[in-house]
């Protein structure tokens, strides 16, 4: 193949090109915040998945006589909660329970969300109209308030849980993926998909999906730490996971009442919260920057 | 007007001309207020008519807003005009089902102006190119050689340039990129919406001179839309001039350059920069922006602006006078020449 005339031109751009996915990895890898965050929260996801073969102790076998003991026991390295029973087994299991209900309905509302946003965006008229005046309706309550006043309908456990968190975050990303959809829709390279005469599938996936899905993955996944707190939020009123299965929110809940008895160990669950939806949030901020298309 | 314009229009020239519109017109709605009522329309195309033969550059030109790209777009049912017609090959676009739509949009392909905005920048350009062919049913491999070929062709090896993405590219090398997409579907018709406006002076040569390569190289018939009267003037046969929707003047790009009817065509002719001194002029030959598009002025368009406006001009709008072969001209100035029919 001949290459025709113009060599200045030609020759500005040296060397091999890199894809965009290993360019991605390359400037993730180059960020320590990001790292730092991401070895967190997997250690956190290993340990909760791990919960029944490395808990100590019965999360919910307590003892009278022994309880809230300190931390730095033999027997109990993070202490006892008022009922006596292992702390660290409890956070353990407890893991587990809040990153379900943290992940489940963030990953629910991010499939949800961008299929309707999408369809609103892409289609326009009527049906973006019906599609974002309804969840506008969603829109118009505090998100606590929402979760709150489901969960109150549906009562307690954590499916009705999972349900009214992913109905509080539906709307959020819809707005996401609809405003997405539609700044993409209106570039050019849209319009050169359809003069090639590509039909509505193609350009969705390989034009439409392909730019959006970037910005609101990244969207979804600051609203895991929002999802996580709520979910607590939840459970301390007695609307999520119901005891004495062992949930953060909730066991911040009980212990609440201890704080003046030991002030350090009713503090545990606190800080595995925020430390779980920081680490999410920083994770989530290290990717977007990454993913940022830069020339 | 007969039902097939294409052989009316063949009578007259002697050849069938490849894409033809008899009376285009498209307004756009302006909506407004808490009821999103219509408020007003945005005249952007006017009862545009023309041919343009097998073979021929024909360059559209006019100031920025006069209904070009909306034209082009028109023409490709982009957007779906509200009057008028477009033949393709003898073929009536407007009445295409989309299974036809979709065959006729491999014969004629537009490149678009922005060559920032007109690329995926999540698709490496090698797969920008191969899309269109993927979309009309060839093979992966087959699309992906084709692809690269054409790459090679506009001057972007493939094997330095193929897994690129648009934002590692520089303008030029971008708008190669669109010319490539366009042609990998080997069509008849190319539409140039601007393709150099946005390219320095000097890549904007080699663009134009990679263009008219191809032309050759691949008969292509090209619609060559652009402000620039220099580029006009260097790439077309024939030109049509354009003001406020609606066409003021076609002719030749040497009749038009040495002796343009229209006062609009003179003014602009007269206002495109020149390197000769001596043609160099001490005002402005027109002043002030055109009129809003929304409510435009009654009659001719360019009465608000014209030295030689008549009361006459207010009430119709001029209609094409012939006054030389294949030279018309929307002005009460003109009378009909006696041209040979």
């Amino acid at each position: 193949m001949s290459v025709v005339a113009l060599p200045q031109e030609v020759s500005t751009v040296a060397g091999a090109p890199m894809s965009y996915w290993r360019t991605v990895a390359w400037r993730l890898a180059r960020d320590r915040a990001t790292l730092v965050a991401g070895a967190i929260l997997l250690l956190i996801a290993v340990s909760a998945l791990l919960a029944p073969w490395i808990a100590p102790h019965d999360p919910n076998a307590g003892s009278i006589r022994l309880r809230l003991a300190p931390i730095g026991g033999a027997t109990h390295p993070l202490g006892t909660d008022e009922q006596g029973r292992d702390m660290l087994s409890r956070l353990l299991w407890g893991g587990r329970m809040t990153l379900v209900a943290g992940l489940t309905p963030v990953v629910v509302a991010f499939l949800v969300g961008t299929v309707l946003g999408v369809i609103a965006g892409y289609a326009g008229g009527l049906t973006n109209t019906l599609v974002m005046r309804t969840m506008d309706v969603f829109y118009a309550f505090p998100a606590v308030l929402l979760a709150i006043a489901i969960s109150g309908a549906l009562g307690p456990g954590l499916p009705n849980t999972l349900i009214s968190l992913s109905i509080v975050f539906i709307p959020r990303v819809v707005r996401v993926a609809e405003s997405a959809t539609v700044q993409v829709k209106g570039l050019e390279f849209v319009a050169a998909a359809r003069a090639s005469g590509a039909g509505v599938w193609p350009i969705l996936r390989h034009h439409l999906l392909a730019n959006i899905l970037g910005p609101v993955l990244v969207f979804a996944s600051t609203q895991v730490s929002l999802s996580i707190i709520l979910a607590a939020g939840l459970s301390f009123l007695g609307l999520g996971v119901t005891p004495p299965a062992a949930e953060w929110g909730l066991m911040l809940n009980t212990l609440r009442q201890s704080i003046y008895v030991n002030a350090i160990v009713p503090a545990l669950p606190g800080l595995a919260i925020f430390v779980t939806s920081m680490a999410f949030n920083l994770v989530s901020d290290g990717l977007r920057d990454a993913m940022e298309i830069r020339s | 007007m007969s039902p097939t314009p294409g052989l009316e229009a063949r009578g007259r020239t002697g050849t069938a001309p490849l894409l033809l519109t008899r009376g285009l017109r498209k307004h756009f709605p302006l909506r407004g207020g808490v009821l999103q009522r219509v408020q007003a329309w945005v005249r952007a195309v006017d009862d545009v008519t023309f041919d343009v033969k097998p073979g021929e550059t024909l360059g559209i030109v006019g100031e920025s807003g006069c209904g070009k790209s909306t034209l082009a777009r028109l023409i490709l049912r982009l957007v779906e005009p509200d009057a008028g017609s477009v033949w393709f090959d003898g073929e009536d676009v407007r009445r295409a089902l989309p299974g036809r739509m979709k065959r006729l949009r491999r014969d004629m392909q537009l490149v678009f102006q922005d060559p920032y905005a007109s690329l995926n920048p999540r698709l490496t350009i090698e797969a920008a190119v191969a899309f269109s062919l993927l979309v009309h049913g060839v093979g992966r491999a087959e699309a992906r050689d084709k692809a690269r070929a054409l790459l090679g062709r506009v001057g972007l090896d493939p094997r330095l340039y193929g897994r690129r993405y648009p934002h590692e590219l520089s303008g030029g090398q971008r708008q190669r990129v669109n010319i490539a997409r366009a042609l990998v579907l080997d069509p008849k018709l190319l539409l140039l919406d601007e393709p150099v406006s946005a390219l320095d002076k000097s890549v904007q040569a080699q663009v134009l001179n990679l263009l008219q390569g191809l032309k050759t190289e691949r008969a292509l018939t090209y619609v060559f839309i652009s402000h620039d009267l220099n580029v006009i003037e260097y790439v077309s046969d024939r030109v049509l001039v354009m003001y406020l929707g609606q066409v003021v003047e076609t002719g030749t790009a040497e009749a038009l350059a040495e002796a343009p009817k229209h006062p609009y065509t003179q003014a602009l002719f007269a206002s495109a920069p020149s390197m000769d001194p001596d043609r160099r002029m001490e005002r402005p030959p027109i002043a002030g922006d055109p009129p809003n598009p929304i409510d435009p002025p009654s009659g001719c368009r360019f009465r608000t602006r014209c030295a030689f406006a008549m009361p006459k001009c207010a009430e119709v709008p001029p209609p094409p006078v012939t006054v030389a072969p294949s030279h018309d001209v929307a002005c009460y100035l003109y009378e009909p020449a006696t041209v040979p029919a």
